[in-house]
């Protein structure tokens, strides 16, 4: 099983390998700069507990759990 | 290049469907982008500090980012209220003295009644209503609204409220077009198109009217400091009638959700599409620049308003206060018919009138009370809302009709310029309709409620 964005600690880095959402959602990931080689870090939950910022490409993006499930990393 | 390879086989033995090539090209374009970033763009460093992890840090924790939420709501509700209060005063004084020297001069070209009834004791009076009540904090409400949305707390409060906008099956960035809301509705409407998707576009328009519009502050504003400020000491009036209206905003926001919810569940069915949010860095807003042009911009938009809307409802306000059939005027015969249905809901027929001929805009709702009631004969010297508590008490007014009269100031249909912007926006009559329909029904429901309630227990 391979370590999904979700599953990604806070404070922690990675770096993305494959992309598996689909249609409007993929397109809108890879435009953000979530592609794959990418650094990824986790920054912080939101007080509710989803969705999770991330830091990528030196832009914070927030993702809701379910999306980030979409991205693999390694 | 080897990552990406790897990367392609990988997603190769997932089987996914993709577009490979797109994505390869995205791939290839990012690589090209940042090999060029490299060689041209230089950085500064690391910065000092960096203010915007320390800030988010704080303002979206687990524990200090709701209250602090709470807390900036209250204290913005709490500027608005105190700094509108001396200005008020001032404006009201001036207007009204005017009025006197009006009439004086009316008199003495001995101008038929109707005309100065018509002209100066409807169109004159009402707009100086509106401009010394409800003028002073929309001016200052709306820049200090424009303040924090420039200093970018705006995607923090998407950001904490996600959860809840996912749990009732809407987008997150619902929080965001609800957000606008609180300037104008109309505005928050068009702020809809953010969404994709229709149907969470759709949920997001019709419930943006649950938040209270810069029209319906001072309404809610007037009220809550009459009834609720002045039963309190006076030290703590401001800070009672801010507890009030932030009291109304969380439940305005409430009801967005369950109705959100609702709508999810019913006409509007389908699964929360997928969000992306940026969280952008905090700047440091120009607030000298910002104050000064919002203050001015608001107050010039709400003048025109006046002039335009305010003034032709103050003399037929006047006109049907002062054309009679049978020995009653039109307007009483109006609020008598009305009179059932208001109290049923704990109101009176003058207020539910009052709100039917606000429909145009939210401020000159209170006005157009103000002139229902003074015609019939009551004088009134204008010192301070407090003389507008012996007002309201006179026609009858309890605690339970101050509370209703906020909820249904909060629930409503939603005003002429919104709903003509929903019709623009979503290119149909039914929803326009709906539009309209929904926030009337649970307006008429919660207050009814509260209403029976109220006298089953005789509590009032």
């Amino acid at each position: 099983m391979e370590k999904t964005l979700s599953s990604l600690p806070v404070g922690a880095e990675g770096r993305i390998s494959v992309i598996i959402a689909e249609g409007l959602m993929r397109r809108r990931l890879m435009d953000l700069g979530f592609v794959p080689g990418t650094k990824v870090g986790c920054l912080r939950h939101s007080p509710a507990g989803d969705p999770t910022a991330y830091l990528v490409r030196g832009t914070v993006i927030a993702l809701r759990k379910e999306d980030a499930a979409c991205v693999h990393i390694y | 290049m080897n990552q990406i390879n790897s990367s392609f086989d990988k997603r190769q033995q997932c089987n996914t469907p993709a577009a490979n090539v797109s994505d390869r090209v995205v791939e290839t374009i990012y690589q090209q982008a940042e090999r060029i970033a490299a060689r041209a763009v230089s950085g500064t460093g690391s910065p000092k500090t960096d203010w915007t992890r320390i800030l988010d840090n704080i303002l979206t924790s687990k524990f200090l980012g709701y209250p602090i939420m709470l807390a900036l709501l209250g204290l913005i509700f709490w500027l608005t209220i105190e700094g509108a209060n001396v200005p008020s005063g001032l404006i009201a004084d001036f207007l009204f003295g005017i009025e006197e020297h009006l009439s004086a001069a009316f008199m003495t070209i001995g101008a038929p009644g109707w005309l100065h009834g018509i002209l100066v004791l409807g169109m004159y009076k009402t707009l100086a209503w509106v401009v010394s009540v409800m003028l002073p904090p929309m001016a200052i409400f709306f820049p200090l609204f424009t303040l924090l949305e420039d200093l970018g707390y705006l995607p923090r409060i998407a950001f904490n409220f996600d959860n809840a906008f996912k749990k009732a099956k809407a987008c997150g960035k619902q929080a965001l077009t609800m957000c606008m809301g609180f300037g104008c509705n109309a505005a928050g409407v068009i702020a809809c198109r953010i969404i994709d998707s229709p149907r969470e576009r759709l949920i997001a328009t019709l419930t943006n009217n649950f938040v209270p519009c810069n029209g319906r502050f001072p309404t809610l504003i007037a009220v809550a400091t009459i009834f609720m400020g002045g039963a309190v000491a006076s030290t703590y009036e401001t800070a009672a009638a801010a507890a009030v209206v932030t009291g109304l905003v969380l439940l305005g926001i409430t009801v967005t959700l369950i109705t959100s919810w609702a709508l999810s569940s019913t006409m509007l069915q389908g699964e929360p599409s997928s969000m992306t949010l940026e969280l952008p860095p905090y700047r440091k807003p120009q607030v000298g620049a910002i104050l000064y042009r919002s203050i001015i911009d608001r107050t010039i938009f709400v003048l025109m308003r006046a002039v335009t809307v305010a003034v032709p409802a103050g003399a037929i306000t006047w006109l049907l206060a002062n054309i009679f059939i049978g020995n009653l005027s039109i307007l009483s015969h109006c609020a008598n018919f009305l009179a059932p249905i208001g109290h049923a809901i704990g109101l009176d027929g003058f207020i539910l009138m009052a709100f039917i001929l606000g429909l145009p805009a939210n401020e000159i709702v209170v006005p157009i009370l103000i002139m229902a009631y003074m015609s019939s004969g009551y004088m009134l010297e204008f010192e301070s809302l407090g003389e507008l508590r012996d007002l309201f008490i006179a026609n009858g007014w309890t605690w339970l009709t101050a509370v209703n009269t906020m909820l249904f100031s909060l629930l409503h249909w939603p005003c002429a310029t919104t709903l003509i912007s929903i019709k623009k926006e979503t290119g149909s009559s039914k929803w326009t309709w709906i539009a309209f329909l929904l926030p009337t029904i649970i307006a008429f429901i919660v207050c009814f409620l509260v209403a029976q309630t109220t006298y089953f227990f005789g509590w009032v």
